[in-house]
């Protein structure tokens, strides 16, 4: 069995080792340039319905540039991150919920009593994004995430200038159930969110996603959301996620600024 | 020729992975809910298996029989970072629905099957063919179940509508259990049941 000498054993290996890695190399290098084109676009797509700002065919990046002006802020103060932080892991360009919520520096744990969302972790900052009109805020877009079924749930609500209004919602990443859970996907359930008013006058919350349809005949139609038929749990993850970050614990400082006139950065 | 055209065709009715060698099914299960994520994977399967054959085949006499399953799979999982990374490029919304199963072709017990019992023992060439015969053989199944779960379960095919949803104004109520996996085994089962009540020399004996 001459073929099983050591040394060509080993000479086949090296060999059939370093011509795969350099062809997977090649692949990833010269491709990587195109991916992360996709997955800006993606995103930034998904802001633009969020912000009902999307149509079929649309120049999405050109779009965005021209109405979208996106915000780092600080959650616990509501006050807008002055740029002069950024560095390398923290900017705007490359802000990554995932990346950010792992880090030790920018991100807090959350108790457990607190966290009905289910994320464990919240970064200290969040990019928002305000849509504006002539310089004018029009809608405000905040992402959001929380844990579902058999996933964690990433989407955007936005909320018009009128700081009660819901304007729009979409997520972008999940894994739960096709046709179940995975409904949050559906364009004509995600339409039922706009127009629901996400505060009342006292800028408290009270959206709320029921199980089961909202009878629009009964007062309070008008702050519901009908749940996902056969997806208990992700309807509540959804419900659970969208009060987390639009009270105290997400967004409301910042909120609260914004209604009172305004951050640190004339807006 | 008619070399060739056998070892094309045989895997597609006569010997084919999924139903007779029951192989690979865990992505027949995972990928086979909408027809899109479906041909995106068979392309993705037809070419990783053709060319996995075709390289072990090409090098096939120079490798020790001490590391064969290891050279094996070392071509196997560069082609199939290759593939995904493509997929990743040019299909970036399919990429995201598909996800981990692209990297999971690696462990699809067809392409180190085919590899193992075929390009090891024949020329390049003809092992090529091999790897797209499987492949075909593979996709079919996936698609006939991918047809039928798209279409019962959210009634569209590649996205279409074909059937109007009742939650969209339309009529049909769809049928929840196609979009879960256990249905892709009952459909297979259907499909091998088919497939051995037309030839019946596929049934195994008691």
């Amino acid at each position: 069995m001459s073929d099983d000498s050591i040394g060509k054993t080993l000479g086949v290996a090296l060999a059939v080792c370093i011509v795969c890695s350099v062809l997977v190399s090649t692949a990833a290098v010269k491709l990587s340039s195109i991916q992360e084109h996709n997955k800006k676009v993606d995103k930034i797509k998904n802001i633009l319905q969020a912000g009902a700002l999307y149509q079929d065919g649309m120049d999405v990046v050109k779009t965005y540039e021209e109405k979208i002006e996106p915000v780092m802020i600080d959650l616990e103060t509501g006050e807008q991150v002055a740029e002069d932080i950024f560095n390398e892991e923290l900017s705007i360009e490359t802000f990554d919920i995932k990346t950010i919520s792992e880090h030790a520096e920018y991100s807090v744990r959350i108790s457990q009593k607190n966290d009905i969302a289910g994320i464990k972790r919240r970064p200290k900052y969040m990019v928002i994004y305000f849509v504006k009109t002539a310089g004018e805020i029009e809608k405000i877009i905040f992402p959001i995430y929380g844990k579902g079924l058999w996933s964690t749930l990433y989407g955007f609500v936005a909320i018009s200038n009128d700081f009660k209004t819901v304007e729009g919602l979409t997520f972008y990443e999940h894994g739960e159930t096709p046709g179940l859970g995975g409904e949050v996907d559906n364009p004509k359930w995600k339409a039922s969110w706009k127009g629901k008013q996400a505060f009342d006058k006292n800028y408290e919350l009270i959206l709320t996603v029921l199980k089961g349809a909202v009878d629009p005949s009964k007062p309070g139609a008008e702050h519901q959301i009908d749940g996902l038929a056969g997806s208990t749990i992700t309807t509540r993850g959804v419900d659970n996620l969208v009060k987390y970050w639009l009270q105290d614990q997400g967004y409301g400082a910042f909120l609260a600024k914004l209604r009172s006139g305004g951050t640190n950065e004339q807006i | 020729m008619s070399k060739y055209k056998d070892v094309l065709f045989e895997p597609i009715f006569k010997n084919n992975p999924i139903a007779l060698q029951i192989l690979g099914l865990c992505s027949a299960l995972a990928v086979t809910t909408k027809m899109e994520t479906v041909l995106v994977m068979s392309l993705a399967v037809i070419l990783v298996t053709a060319f996995s054959n075709f390289s072990v085949s090409l090098i096939r006499n120079y490798i020790p029989s001490s590391i064969r399953i290891v050279v094996e799979m070392t071509i196997i999982a560069s082609l199939v970072i290759i593939a995904d990374q493509f997929i990743k490029a040019f299909a970036y919304d399919i990429s995201k629905q598909l996800s981990i199963f692209v990297g999971l072709i690696i462990t699809n017990c067809i392409i180190l099957g085919r590899a193992e019992a075929f390009a090891l023992k024949n020329p390049p060439g003809i092992s090529f063919v091999d790897g797209i015969g499987n492949g075909i053989g593979y996709s079919l199944v996936l698609i006939i179940v991918g047809f039928f779960r798209e279409l019962v379960g959210s009634g569209k095919l590649v996205g279409m509508t074909i059937l109007p949803l009742h939650t969209e104004g339309g009529w049909y109520v769809p049928n929840g259990l196609f979009l879960l996996s256990p249905s892709a085994f009952i459909l297979i089962g259907f499909i091998i049941w088919a497939l051995r009540t037309w030839k019946p020399e596929q049934v195994e004996e008691e």
